[in-house]
């Protein structure tokens, strides 16, 4: 019997630790959450104000009773954020599209043809990984600003589609695939490029989707290139409309009207999050990084 | 087998133009902007060969100041950001109900445009003539400030700017431990129970050495991301950094290259350089130190 | 010490919201003696292996209780009831040695029984030596074979004196020679230790050779308990009677008409008090007598010599597997060339069982 109380006291300590410790950590987590929504919660409201209300609050206020669309209206009138827009949206397509376009070849022939210098030009590739895109985005602007290639779309798009990770990523998802399959398709008479198109891209598909969705995030938020490469404003992708916004679109203290051009950018990528949310994730994880 | 040979290489032909185009030539020529003494950018032509570019380099107040300020938020956040991301994983890992509500929401500012967002940070924390700012409205809760925290004193530009990078960097850190944690066997976790281990003996003892490899690999990951920011700063700070004292060494060779102060591609390589150079030094000697922590 | 398991029943929620309870574990009642090796035998997803976690404390029961001794440890965590667990793929810590793995749980210890670190080290080489691989005591344990693994595994489960040792499918990751060597070993140090041990297996042979008593499950439901060879020679039902034995008991359809047992048409067996109904008969391999005048005849389809024995490998229209095995003497020869065999049988060896519900019908002097 005495056993009997002495276990009864152990399981109900435990279970009120367990409990306490639950507690603790739902609220440290609910906290980071907040930390992370409240940036989106609070553009989103600001957008929602207007103008003058939003220059009255000295103290500013979180939430608001008159909510109006004017701002947005403003962000696609008084600056060209549609352009923007639309740029970006080719920017991104572009690259994309090109890229996969190089990188599937590329990464079939590392693994799948044999040829001679196959292990040395795989060993150059892998180690062009390592080499940071800071060193070569000098040379890079030199030799688009000497082809006259400033503010273009070429000029754009041209140094971004080829990445060796991703022909890494993919030749790796290509060995994958059985050999017995490419045996028995070239018995059958399939020819290489057949193969390919006709066996490996469909059986890649998840990979291949994967990588487009990392280039899309990408080519999204790009800052760095595009700022070099175009100073006129009719080929400025979002990042850089926002920062020209910033310092020179609505009159600098218009903050309700920024917040708006903040929001409408800043939905796309969260709205293609938010549908292909574990194939973001599971990509991520596979072979992003960021900062 | 000549004929095969070359449709080997053929497949290979567009990634090698570009690569060679757009990755090759310009690692080469880096180089050799980085020796080319005074070099005119307008008639493409230079006064000798020499060092006198990297001297000038590290000479320069401003290279030093960005080097100052990219080695303080590397220290800063790439510690911080991965503790507090396995604080978040170990919590996540812990919970059953919400937990994939709670990941969906940190993953959030990954997929967001960092110059957008920079710009919210800016307003938060930004102090003007007709309002101290949502920051500082939340200061005064505590008594203190007010603080202008953009164009105010240096640690609170810091500050903002380090908290901005945690902010940025969370997401991918929080991905990768919470996965490194969900597949550590759970078996061990149970052997553990059996043999009455206290739950700070489990994690130090056991969750920590299993997930090792994943905690440097972030290190070393968030070591090179750190090391090459610039867009953070520049969303919170305008593109004019070096005004703002705020400016990154990536920043400084952007500066040197293009806009107001631009047009010398010649210290823009050297600073390029230094900073490779750096960067590279830095993954060195985390991969050694990972070898010997690290336990298989 | 003495383990009691009393109407112990465990069951997990329909995956779907709808459907019904998934009864894991269903009213198990069985007191294990203090000091016996009880193997828990049965296919897989037969619930033994939730039987061992319900008596280590990893899985709360749905009902029912547990008592180590006379202590009731039904509520009480894993880590509060000493029990040693040998896990099926042993979960060595892989960033620890042979010894750190070995003085793990030993380190958990605390108030009057902490111990210092020669102590420790003391127990942990002991053990080791118990399990003979204290030569290995520095080797992390990827540098290890699989029975070495095993073998620490379980000086690990034993460093800290359990009050009952769990081993969950403790051979099923070793080759077959290593699983015969290891299974003598488990008995060892079982008898050198004294510990109550309970090991699960879905291998019959496993259970049967190393087992003071056996317990067979299936789908959640204790079928039988018992001493290996009283299992074999008397089981209770269908089930059990095919799930032992290695040539497996072979199965007919067969009747009873007049105290007899046919199979087709040959009255291969007197059936003294069974009522007129059709059976399910199982013959153990063992129980068929060549015989040029017995009443079974089957057709031959060929012989294998094995030495010691040969074993009848031939068919028969009433027969339910697709062929039937019998084990003859080796002395007894026979005509390769025949297109039949007659056989008498051992009435110990044939056991009959209810068409419908399987159950055994027990006849004669039984």
């Amino acid at each position: 019997m005495q056993n009997k109380l002495d276990f009864d006291k152990i399981e109900r300590r435990a279970a009120g630790r367990r409990r306490a410790f639950k507690a603790v950590d739902y609220f440290f987590l609910t906290v980071w959450a907040l930390i992370v929504l409240f940036p989106f919660y609070w553009m989103v409201l600001s957008s929602l104000k207007s103008y003058s209300a939003y220059n009255a609050e000295y103290i500013p206020k979180f939430f608001t009773l008159s909510p109006t669309l004017q701002n947005y209206r403003d962000a696609f009138t008084a600056v060209p954020l549609g352009r923007y827009f639309l740029n970006t949206v080719i920017f991104t397509l572009a690259t994309t599209g090109l890229m996969m376009v190089v990188i599937i070849p590329a990464a079939f022939a590392f693994a799948r043809l044999e040829f001679a210098g196959k292990q040395i030009a795989f060993t150059v590739f892998l180690s062009l990984m390592m080499i940071p895109g800071e060193l070569v985005v000098i040379t890079n602007f030199v030799t688009i600003t000497n082809l006259h290639l400033r503010n273009t779309f070429t000029g754009l798009i041209l140094p971004s589609v080829t990445s060796v990770f991703y022909i890494y990523l993919l030749k790796e998802n290509f060995e994958q695939i059985p050999d017995e399959l490419y045996r028995a398709a070239r018995v059958d008479g399939t020819r290489d490029f057949e193969y390919l198109v006709r066996v490996m891209i469909p059986i890649s598909k998840p990979t291949l989707v994967t990588i487009v969705i990392l280039k899309v995030i990408e080519c999204w938020n790009s800052y760095v290139w595009p700022r070099l490469i175009t100073d006129d404003v009719r080929y400025f992708l979002v990042s850089n409309g926002i920062q020209e916004i910033r310092e020179n679109g609505f009159g600098r203290e218009n903050i309700p009207a920024m917040m708006a051009a903040v929001v409408v950018i800043s939905v796309p990528l969260i709205v293609l999050f938010l549908i292909f949310r574990n194939k973001v994730m599971a990509g991520v994880s596979r072979g992003g990084t960021k900062g | 087998m000549k004929k095969k040979s070359l449709k080997g290489w053929l497949y290979l032909l567009p990634a090698i133009v570009f690569l060679g185009c757009f990755m090759v030539y310009p690692l080469i020529d880096v180089l050799v902007y980085s020796v080319e003494e005074g070099y005119n950018s307008a008639s493409q032509t230079y006064t000798g060969i020499g060092l006198y570019n990297y001297s000038y380099v590290l000479r320069d107040p401003y290279f030093l100041q960005a080097v100052r300020n990219t080695f303080l938020l590397v220290i800063i956040t790439v510690p911080l950001s991965t503790g507090i991301a396995l604080l978040i994983s170990l919590g996540l890992n812990a919970i059953k109900p919400l937990r994939k509500l709670y990941q969906t929401v940190y993953f959030l500012p990954y997929v967001t445009n960092t110059l957008a967002v920079g710009l919210v940070f800016m307003i938060l924390f930004k102090r003007t003539a007709y309002s101290d700012g949502l920051i500082n409205l939340m200061l005064r809760w505590f008594h203190a400030g007010p603080v202008d925290f953009i164009d105010g004193p240096y640690w609170a530009k810091m500050f903002v700017l380090c908290f901005y990078t945690v902010w940025v960097v969370m997401p991918f850190k929080v991905l990768i431990l919470t996965s490194a944690l969900a597949s550590v066997n759970p078996e061990y976790y149970s052997a553990a129970r059996m043999d009455a281990t206290r739950s700070f003996r489990v994690f130090y003892k056991i969750t920590l050495p299993m997930i090792s490899p994943m905690i440097f690999y972030l290190v070393i990951t968030g070591f090179i991301g750190a090391f090459k920011a610039y867009s953070d700063a520049v969303a919170l700070f305008g593109t004019d950094l070096n005004a703002a004292g705020m400016n990154t060494i990536v920043g400084y060779v952007y500066d040197m290259l293009y806009g107001n102060s631009g047009g010398y591609p010649s210290f823009a390589s050297a600073a390029a350089l230094i900073l490779f150079a750096i960067v590279l030094t830095i993954t060195c000697i985390n991969l050694l130190i990972s070898k010997r922590h690290v336990h298989y | 010490m003495k383990v009691v398991l009393q109407n112990l029943t465990k069951k997990f929620p329909s995956r779907n919201k709808k459907g019904d309870d998934v009864i894991a574990v269903n009213d198990f009642t069985f007191e294990i003696p203090d000091g016996k090796l009880i193997g828990l035998l049965g296919p897989s997803g037969c619930g033994k292996s939730t039987t061992l976690n319900l008596i280590c404390g990893l899985e709360p029961p749905t009902s029912g209780r547990i008592l180590f001794g006379e202590d009731d440890v039904t509520r009480l965590p894993p880590e509060n009831r000493g029990v040693g667990l040998v896990f099926q793929n042993y979960a060595l810590y892989p960033h620890l040695t042979v010894l750190e793995n070995i003085m793990f749980p030993l380190q958990n210890l605390r108030g009057a029984d902490k111990m210092t670190r020669a102590q420790m080290n003391e127990k942990a080489v002991e053990a080791a030596r118990l399990v003979q691989i204290d030569g290995l005591l520095e080797r992390k344990p990827s540098e290890l074979s699989g029975g070495q693994q095993q073998r620490v595994a379980i000086a690990r489960a034993l460093v800290k004196m359990p009050r009952v040792l769990l081993l969950d499918e403790p051979l099923s990751n070793l080759d077959a020679r290593l699983r015969l060597q290891t299974r003598e070993e488990i008995r060892r140090i079982q008898q050198e230790t004294g510990i109550t041990t309970i090991f699960v297996t879905h291998d019959q042979d496993e259970a049967m050779s190393i087992s003071d008593m056996i317990v067979v499950m299936k789908s959640g439901v204790v079928q039988q308990i018992g001493a290996p060879q009283e299992v074999y020679d008397s089981p209770v039902n269908l089930f059990v009677a095919t799930f032992l034995g290695t040539p497996p008991i072979n199965v007919f359809d067969g009747n009873v008409r007049g105290g007899k047992l046919y199979i087709g048409d040959a009255a291969v067996c007197d059936t003294p008090g069974v009522g007129d109904q059709p059976v399910s008969v199982g013959i153990r391999p063992e129980g068929f007598t060549l015989d040029e005048k017995g009443p079974f005849e089957v057709s031959l389809s060929r012989v294998e010599v094995m030495g010691r024995d040969t074993s009848v490998v031939s068919t028969h229209p009433a027969s339910r597997n697709a062929v039937i095995r019998s084990i003859i003497p080796a002395r007894n020869r026979v005509d390769r060339n025949a297109q039949t065999v007659r056989f008498s049988l051992m009435p110990e060896k044939v056991f009959i069982f209810d068409s419908k519900t399987d159950a055994r019908i027990l006849f004669g002097a039984e």
